[in-house]
């Protein structure tokens, strides 16, 4: 009981990320029409948006400390943060111990950038092409991306931990009248699942209760209806590609302390991430999310020592057996809609 | 009178053999390439003669591949008589004098080997056929390395592998052509055995958590083999994909099976990941059969404890060389390095920068480039002054043996670079086992034939 309730837990925050990454994808797929494969490479570039400002409030000033000495002999250099030397040891330390958080102040604003760039920039001369050259465009753009964070980040992982007064774990098992540290559970990932209902939540929100969701929904029903009232929708379905760069880069943001950021995690988010679309029904967002869930829970069960024991290597194949198992028995996905990708 | 009417089945016929022979592979075919190479594959013919460095300039590993690639060029510096000599001049043998390898410059050509085997293959086929190198070195992955090592051995060309740490490289694997300075699975077992028994107790149970390939069997075997021997428990071994990036569901199950030790088989960023996940979990600070939990990873390397942070601190692993060791080889080298670079050298930087010059040493002594006077000049070679004291290449299956660390994360790191401190230097004999012993393939295991090409 116990194992299957962490196992839920887990899934929860694994499938909070790929709900996060598939909502983005659905968002732009079910606008513009556009399969985009650079949707991981936004979710990478959050995660080094805490990466590079941690760098930031880390900048020092390097002070010699002849009593101690390099790997070389020489005198050390001791390095200072300047947000320790303006505002105090403590303050400045906090600064940069809330990094992370702080970091989805400025993501909003970088990633809406990058996200509308991408979006005028390259794929808006995609839109009449066939969905595999978009696949094919946006893929290498992904590759691009990933090169220039490689360039400047280095290929190791670079950690990005959650503040100190995030971190430990929850006795989930004490809760609910089990033993002590039988059900115990990262802070941080239950910060991250809130977090990711709560974005997830505004999304929906957003475009159920306002104006402008109202008219992008329409226009998702029906563009040329909508052209023909005189709303321009092209720039309304621009703005949903920003918005969901800024979903994913959000969502990459919180994801860096539970994998630390590398240049290359977008991509290993990509692939599930698609695989996630396709079940809950391309341009679904409710299936997006749902099945996001869903196949992250299955995942994790998936992972369990007496299920792999009954069948080695299922943890490695489980979202795939899922997706071709939907596929043969609701051809649309879970919630998919008539007419899309059908023609 | 010659009859020079072409016919159409002439045509085809010779149109047919044209085809055949450009469709043929260049490499290891043909008198012609025999005759041009004076008995062996790409034997130097002018006052060069080409080196080739395949180690992994993209992918994960790409900053380990970046670190044995400066170490390669500093090694070639060295051997031309540019920069301060680094380990030659601790080096037990004096055969080398900075005029390149028998009075030929050397010259390096580099590929990527992207950490996959086929790209590695292709890397090291293209250095073979088109740049013409006698020797290839690197590399950061056991499957790569043996990967390479075979298309080495078929091509013949001396191959010194990189950073593999799988028994199987000089064990079920190991060929005539390779040879490799790495430590192995088998030897971080043996080196950390003592230690964990010392440290945490004979009353232990482990659970391993293992990468799905033959670096994460061999290291898995070989650390059950070591720990059982001293008493403990196997609570569970669990193989995890690579690249697995989210263990949770990996980890969580640990508390609850009863074990009281996490061993961590993974390497690079599955290990990077699955350190700071299972610290995230609480197992640092968790009770277990009334002790405290704890972590063990057997293979550290430099880059990886920079990535994980603080959460090494304490954790204990093991490690081939260590820029911290005081002897003089270790001192000139990390200084030749530093000074050029601006950061100690890691323990896989070391193996290419010792494995470069060693190849050279082994031609000089050899007085010729084949194979196969180099291989026989390496096999049963003794020397010191490279760092780790006396150390062999056994002739039987062409791993080195020398001294081994124990390692554990320092808790108050004074750099970026002191992040790991050495806790024991394990003696050469104690991590010495049979050419035929089981975890090496057994008495079938064979180096075979050495092999000169051409």
């Amino acid at each position: 009981m116990d194992a299957i309730f962490l196992q839920i837990l887990n899934g929860l925050d694994k499938g909070s990320a790929y709900a996060l990454i598939a909502l983005g994808l659905t968002l732009i797929f079910g606008t513009l029409g556009v399969v985009n494969f650079a949707h991981g490479a936004l979710f990478m570039i959050g995660a080094f948006c805490a990466v590079t400002l941690q760098r930031i409030l880390t900048l020092s000033t390097e002070i010699i400390d002849e009593t101690k000495t390099d790997f070389l002999g020489n005198p050390l250099k001791v390095k200072t943060p300047y947000v320790e030397t303006w505002f105090g040891p403590e303050v400045g330390q906090s600064i940069i111990d809330w990094s992370v958080p702080l970091a989805l102040i400025i993501a909003v604003p970088v990633m809406l950038f990058v996200g509308v760039a991408m979006e005028r920039g390259l794929v808006k001369h995609f839109y009449k092409r066939p969905h595999a050259d978009q696949i094919l465009v946006t893929f290498g753009l992904a590759i691009v991306l990933q090169e220039i964070i490689k360039y400047y980040f280095g290929a190791n992982p670079i950690q990005t931990p959650a503040p100190e007064a995030l971190v430990g774990s929850f006795d989930f098992g004490v809760l609910l009248g089990m033993d002590p540290n039988v059900v115990i559970y990262p802070i941080w990932r239950l910060v991250y699942f809130i977090f990711a209902i709560v974005i997830i939540c505004a999304v929906f929100g957003f475009l159920q209760f306002t104006t402008f969701g109202m008219v992008v929904r329409a226009g998702m029903a029906d563009r040329e209806t909508v052209g023909l009232l005189g709303i321009d929708i092209d720039k309304r379905f621009t703005a949903m590609f920003g918005i969901a760069a800024i979903v994913a880069g959000l969502a990459g943001v919180m994801y860096g302390p539970i994998l630390a950021p590398n240049y290359h995690m977008g991509m290993d988010f990509l692939v599930l991430s698609f695989v996630v679309v396709v079940v809950g029904g391309m341009g679904s967002l409710p299936g997006a999310v749902a099945a996001g869930f869903l196949l992250g829970i299955l995942q994790s069960f998936a992972s369990m020592n007496q299920i792999k024991a009954f069948v080695p290597g299922i943890d490695q194949i489980i979202i795939y057996l899922i997706a071709i198992v939907v596929l043969l028995t609701r051809p649309r996905g879970l919630l998919g809609r008539k007419g899309v990708m059908e023609e | 009178m010659s009859n020079s009417k072409l016919t159409r089945r002439g045509l085809l016929k010779t149109g047919a053999g044209a085809g055949l022979a450009l469709s043929a592979p260049t490499l290891f075919t043909g008198a012609s390439w025999a005759a041009s190479h004076t008995g062996f594959t790409n034997a130097p013919t002018g006052s060069t003669v080409t080196i080739g460095f395949n180690v992994p300039q993209t992918g994960p590993y790409a900053e380990e591949g970046l670190d044995e690639l400066r170490a390669q060029e500093l090694a070639v510096e060295h051997l031309n008589g540019e920069g301060d000599g680094g380990m030659l001049d601790t080096f037990s043998e004096k055969n080398l004098d900075g005029t390149g390898i028998l009075g030929k410059k050397v010259e390096f050509v580099t590929g990527d080997t992207a950490t996959k085997s086929d790209v590695a293959r292709a890397s090291a086929r293209s250095m073979i056929e088109k740049d013409g190198v006698t020797m290839i070195n690197g590399g950061s992955s056991s499957g790569v390395a043996i990967a390479v090592q075979g298309l080495c051995q078929e091509a013949g060309i001396i191959f010194m592998a990189g950073l593999t740490h799988s028994n199987d490289t000089t064990g079920k694997d190991r060929k005539a052509n390779g040879f490799r300075h790495f430590f192995n699975g088998y030897m971080s077992g043996a080196a950390l055995g003592p230690i964990l028994e010392k440290e945490l107790g004979k009353d232990r149970r482990a659970y391993h958590l293992t990468a799905d390939y033959t670096w994460g069997w061999t290291q898995e075997e070989s650390m059950i083999g070591s720990t059982e021997a001293i008493g403990w428990e196997t609570a569970n071994k669990v193989l995890t994909p690579v690249g697995a990036g989210d263990f949770s569901s990996y980890i969580t199950p640990v508390l609850q099976s009863g074990a009281d030790v996490l061993v961590l088989n993974h390497y690079g960023g599955d290990m990077v990941n699955s350190l700071t996940q299972a610290v995230q979990f609480g197992l640092r600070d968790a009770q277990a059969n009334g002790k405290d939990f704890q972590i063990v990873v057997p293979l550290y390397s430099e880059l990886m404890a920079a990535g994980a942070g603080a959460n090494i601190k304490g954790i204990l692993g093991s490690m081939n060389w260590n820029w911290q060791l005081p002897d003089e080889g270790t001192a000139a080298f990390t200084k030749s390095f530093g000074e050029k670079y601006g950061r100690p050298p890691s323990g896989s930087a070391h193996t290419c920068y010792v494995q470069t010059l060693l190849y050279a040493d082994a031609v000089t002594r050899a007085g010729s480039f084949a194979p196969c006077a180099v291989a026989e000049a390496l096999e049963g070679f003794e020397f010191d002054g490279m760092g780790n004291g006396p150390t062999l290449y056994r002739a039987e299956d062409h791993q080195c043996f020398k001294d081994v660390l124990v390692v554990r994360g320092a808790e108050n790191p004074t750099t970026e670079y002191d992040t790991l401190e050495i806790v024991e230097v394990t003696p050469v004999e104690q991590v010495t086992y049979a050419p035929d012993h089981a975890m090496f393939g057994g008495a079938e295991a064979s180096l075979g034939s050495c092999n000169n090409g051409a």
